[in-house]
């Protein structure tokens, strides 16, 4: 009972609510960057990748192969690290964007391979259609590819953003106070006494999170499909 | 025949995929108004040579000329010859997120709407120049009689009145997966109408058909050519060659191993391949 008297005692403490609450407004605002900036690089990044050949095309689709290949085969914590003593290692420089910025980036790589891999679910056959019938390729791509594709894509995005929220957690390796960090804090210090509660409760939220996420990826996934079965 | 014009010209075309050579130097004259079939055994290269011919495959060796350009250089704008070559796949490949009306109006609408912006752009470059010109040189701006709405309601009266020849105007609101094959084809087909094509390419149209819908297929493409549409059909039907056709090509290994007109080809073969073939087609 012990255990239920101190979850009683950890939701009715103004103190410890705060930083309950100050952890998760952290762990949201830098999801909400984050996933931003990963969606608009993968966008970039996929249509790079897919696009036709040419010479000046090359160049970029090097680049972004590169970026892809490195940023999915290096530990996230490492590029974080990377971000908040290398690249950002400016005194006042706000923490909370070297994360955003270091998730972004992050995110983007997998965005985009998402974006490419549904692209390329689309039947090649609906590119040529169009392309036979004298549409360019950007309307072709515009009018009859993408929206096919997105139908595709939407729960592998879903998927993307329920992995970035809880890899967010890893802020607390440079110092930041999020969710996470803020469930240790409140075990460890003040006269909480205990790990297990504030951390089970913590669980709760990121669970509530990502519930409600994938409720409406659900959502959405069914509005777009109406149009397959009419 | 023989006075026509020439309306699609392939000298030495040819195409390779890596290593592989597939089309090895094709001469070939269309004239308007023919009605060329394609034969041979598979991989022969036939359906690579159509798609060649609208540059789905660009070639790798040769020239085809049509409406006086050579569209088989890679710096022509392919996308304006594209709107006078119509192609029919055998995969049917309408567009899956658009209704049948849709997928026929949608390229009509975009190519004119896109000549619509051109034009209004010209008259106001027009306009401002001759602001800097005399009296008598003043150029005229251009007469535009069609608007956005239009064009719209222009390309959907066509294309009711394309399905109401194939009779499946009641499907005109149906996505494409409740269709069934035949039906499939003969939308793909008037797609491709809609255009107003000068040469219209199909490629094994029938092929992936339950037999009892070829029939309505090769009506609808017997119903085009008697229209005096020129065409090309690579196909495995030879009675439906032999009907349609004003010329038969045999391929044989990237090149046009015999060709002549129907009777000639299919009753008196003069090259051992393709008698081999008919005998083991017919």
């Amino acid at each position: 009972m012990d255990f239920i008297s101190k979850v009683f005692e950890l939701f009715s403490t103004e103190k410890y609510m705060d930083m309950i609450f100050k952890g998760l407004g952290t762990t949201l605002s830098i999801t909400v960057v984050a996933t931003i900036i990963g969606l608009v690089l993968g966008v970039i990044v996929a249509f790079v990748s897919i696009a036709p050949k040419s010479k000046v095309m090359s160049v970029f689709k090097a680049i972004c192969k590169v970026y892809v290949t490195i940023i999915r085969g290096t530990p996230m914590a490492l590029q974080l690290f990377i971000m908040a003593y290398v690249v950002f290692a400016i005194r006042g420089f706000p923490k909370f964007l070297t994360a955003s910025i270091a998730f972004g980036i992050n995110s983007g790589a997998y965005v985009a391979e998402n974006i490419r891999a549904g692209i390329l679910s689309v039947d090649i056959g609906q590119t040529e259609a169009g392309r036979a019938l004298g549409l360019p390729y950007k309307a072709t791509m515009l009018k009859i590819v993408i929206p096919q594709a997105i139908k595709n894509v939407i729960p592998a995005i879903g998927n993307e953003l329920i992995a970035l929220i809880k890899e967010t957690s890893i802020v607390s390796m440079i110092g930041m106070y999020d969710l996470t960090n803020a469930s240790k804090i409140i075990g460890s210090g003040n006269n909480m006494a205990s790990y297990i509660v504030p951390m089970t409760v913590v669980a709760l939220f990121y669970l509530a999170i990502v519930y409600l996420l994938t409720f409406v990826i659900k959502i959405i996934e069914k509005k777009l499909r109406a149009s397959d079965r009419r | 025949m023989e006075n026509r014009e020439t309306i699609l010209s392939v000298r030495g075309l040819k195409k390779s995929f890596d290593k592989l050579e597939v089309l090895r130097g094709i001469d070939l004259d269309v004239k308007e108004g023919e009605k060329i079939a394609i034969i041979g055994p598979s991989g022969c290269g036939k359906s690579t040579f159509l798609r060649c011919l609208n540059c789905m495959e660009d070639p790798t060796g040769g020239s085809i000329i049509f409406d006086g350009v050579d569209i088989a250089d890679t710096k022509v704008d392919i996308n304006i010859h594209r709107e006078n070559i119509g192609m029919v796949f055998q995969q049917f490949n309408l567009f899956n997120n658009k209704t049948i009306i849709e997928n026929i109006m949608l390229a009509p609408v975009y190519v004119q709407l896109k000549k619509l912006k051109k034009s209004k752009a010209y008259n106001r470059r027009i306009k401002i120049s001759n602001l800097f010109r005399k009296a008598e040189d003043k150029k005229q701006p251009a007469i535009i009689t069609e608007t956005k709405k239009s064009i719209i309601k222009n390309a959907r009266e066509q294309a009711e009145r394309l399905l109401k020849q194939i009779g499946l105007e009641d499907k005109a609101n149906v996505y494409p997966s409740t269709l069934s094959g035949g039906q499939k084809q003969r939308i793909a087909i008037i797609r491709a109408l809609a255009m107003n094509p000068k040469v219209m390419l199909f490629d094994e149209p029938t092929s992936a058909l339950d037999p009892e819908m070829v029939g309505e297929v090769l009506n609808l493409i017997k119903a085009v050519a008697d229209e005096g549409m020129t065409m090309l059909i690579v196909t495995h039907e030879m009675g439906f060659a032999r009907e349609v056709a004003t010329r038969v090509l045999f391929m044989e290994e990237g090149k046009i191993a015999e060709e002549g007109t129907p009777t000639e080809l299919f009753d008196n073969p003069k090259n051992p391949r393709t008698v081999q073939f008919l005998k083991a087609v017919l």
